[in-house]
């Protein structure tokens, strides 16, 4: 009884171990396959269309009912303290450093990396990785490494948008609906955001964030389980380990940018 | 290239193959594969056809035993050398394997645009003469959705010839098709074959339309040959293997039972 429950441990640790080792060896193979979808840059491109252009519509609207509900919050807060005309920097600072990147890296993963993952592991299912493969034309390089790097571009680009989305819908609520002061708002902004600590920050958190979702969505679609069952295993798995992989992350690199001590 | 040019394409040498070690696939396989001729590998599902097809092209490496083709052992290459290989191999898929987010015309485009630097207007010539002879020119707009299951197959083998292969090799081509498709499947590989004076290898379990179209059949069954010869010889055959197969009996040296304990245990009295 005991034994059986301790080799059962034992297997499932090895298995673990197995897989990880299998996702560092995949992750260099996309380092050093990478040639082809920077050389042939049309590749990537077309993968940028479908990873971002594509999850325009809903990181743009959700940033501003995120940007529209903190204008709301934060007024809400900040006018009992007598210093409304801060809303400028409460909004432009969540947004900036932890709500642009987070939100959007969730958004981006559930709605491009399940994609990938979906698209990857169909080709797997249907042969058409192995076929590719059996023309000479490596799969990883052709068609992994141009969907990774798509999504390592997208990523930062679509935070940004999104905090801008928020930004512009904290104005519209604070400024245009309740009459904070216009000039009070953005010159507060400007005077308390400082590029290298918030923005360049969020930026760093954007591209860590898009090089992990867009890795765990190829890695999932090329080791998914060549049927339909194991294609939907392996959505579900991108969805939340990504969404795990992003918040242990951002509170790993907010860790490091703190300076607040 | 080495210049060793034997009269077989590929040479397969008391070939193992397995998995796990107690579960062995291929278990001492000796094939010769004539070049220009069409072979035929026949066996029930599950005999290691398919398995033997990924160790010729490289996918899987042998336990023990070699495989060569023309005259170079696969296992010994290195991936840029194994992918030399492949560029005059052709492949077949069970079901087509096209690309669902290309057209037929890029589908079959796609080999011929990846490994040479031929001018757009060339590669739409050569993609016409394939579709072509696959009688498919006029649907190179379509989308692979939009194809029956022959038609598929027929777009799969286009692609899979479109660089002039020295080598072609199909995986179940037959099933789940029409007996028209068959047909017109059938007569493909063997037009295609002697056209490009390729070598064809082809895993099927149809046996009629295999007899009508090969040169050559060997017969696996547990990861052994079981049975070779020509057309005729299968035909004639007296072997009870190869005549449970030509005559799709259901019982025979292939049982029709999984192992289990006889049938009559079940009626006597159980012991407490």
């Amino acid at each position: 009884m005991l034994k059986r429950l301790l080799s059962r441990l034992g297997a499932s640790v090895v298995d673990s171990l197995w897989r990880l080792g299998f996702a560092a060896r995949f992750f260099w193979a996309i380092l050093t396959h990478s040639g082809t979808a920077l050389v042939r840059f049309n590749l990537t491109i077309r993968e940028v269309f479908f990873s971002g252009v594509m999850s325009l519509v809903i990181i743009l609207v959700s940033g501003l009912f995120v940007g529209l509900v903190l204008g709301l919050q934060g007024y809400d807060t900040l006018q009992r303290y007598g210093s409304s005309e801060a809303l400028g920097i409460l909004v432009a600072l969540s947004l900036v450093r932890e709500l642009g990147p987070v939100v959007a890296a969730l958004l981006f993963a559930s709605r491009a990396g399940s994609s990938i993952t979906a698209e990857v592991g169909i080709m797997k299912a249907s042969e058409q990785l192995k076929a590719m493969d059996m023309m000479a034309v490596n799969p990883i390089a052709r068609v992994v490494a141009p969907r990774f790097w798509g999504g390592v571009i997208s990523m930062p680009l679509l935070a940004a948008l999104f905090s801008a989305m928020g930004i512009f819908g904290g104005w519209l609520i604070g400024v245009q609906f309740i009459g904070v002061d216009d000039g009070a708002f953005w010159s507060q902004m400007q005077a308390s955001v400082d590029f290298r600590t918030d923005v360049l920050n969020g930026v760093i958190k954007s591209v860590v964030f898009g090089i992990a979702v867009s890795f765990i969505a190829v890695f999932e679609g090329f080791d998914a389980t060549p049927t339909a069952e194991g294609v939907s295993a392996a959505i579900t798995r991108t969805v939340v380990t990504s969404a795990l992989a992003i918040l242990a992350l951002d509170f790993v690199l907010t860790s490091f940018m703190f300076r607040g001590l | 290239m080495p210049a060793v040019t034997s009269e077989s394409l590929v040479e397969i040498r008391d070939l193992h193959f397995a998995y796990d070690a107690d579960r062995p696939i291929l278990s001492g396989i000796n094939m010769r594969f004539p070049r220009g001729k069409v072979v035929a590998i026949m066996g029930g599902s599950g005999c290691g056809k398919t398995t033997l097809l990924n160790l010729i092209g490289g996918q899987l490496r042998p336990s023990s035993g070699e495989v060569r083709v023309d005259g170079r052992e696969v296992a010994a290459m290195d991936e840029a050398e194994l992918y030399a290989l492949r560029r005059r191999m052709g492949m077949l898929f069970q079901f087509g394997a096209l690309f669902t987010d290309m057209s037929v015309f890029d589908n079959v485009a796609f080999p011929i645009r990846e490994h040479t630097d031929l001018p757009e207007s060339l590669v739409a010539d050569l993609v016409a003469m394939k579709l072509q002879a696959v009688g498919l020119r006029g649907a190179a707009r379509l989308a692979p959705r939009e194809l029956s299951g022959g038609m598929a197959r027929r777009v799969a083998l286009a692609r899979a010839v479109a660089l002039d292969p020295m080598l072609v090799m199909y995986d179940e081509p037959f099933t789940g098709l029409d007996p028209i498709s068959l047909g017109i499947i059938g007569q493909l590989i063997r037009k295609l074959t002697d056209a490009l004076g390729a070598t064809s290898i082809m895993v099927t379990h149809d046996i009629q339309e295999s007899l009508q179209i090969v040169d050559y059949i060997y017969f696996m069954s547990n990861g052994r040959v079981v049975a070779e010869g020509t057309p005729d010889q299968i035909r004639n055959s007296t072997d009870p293997f190869v005549h449970q197969f030509v005559h799709a009996e259901a019982d025979g040296p292939v049982p029709f039972h999984y192992p289990a304990p006889p049938i009559a245990s079940l009626l006597e009295p159980r012991r407490a």
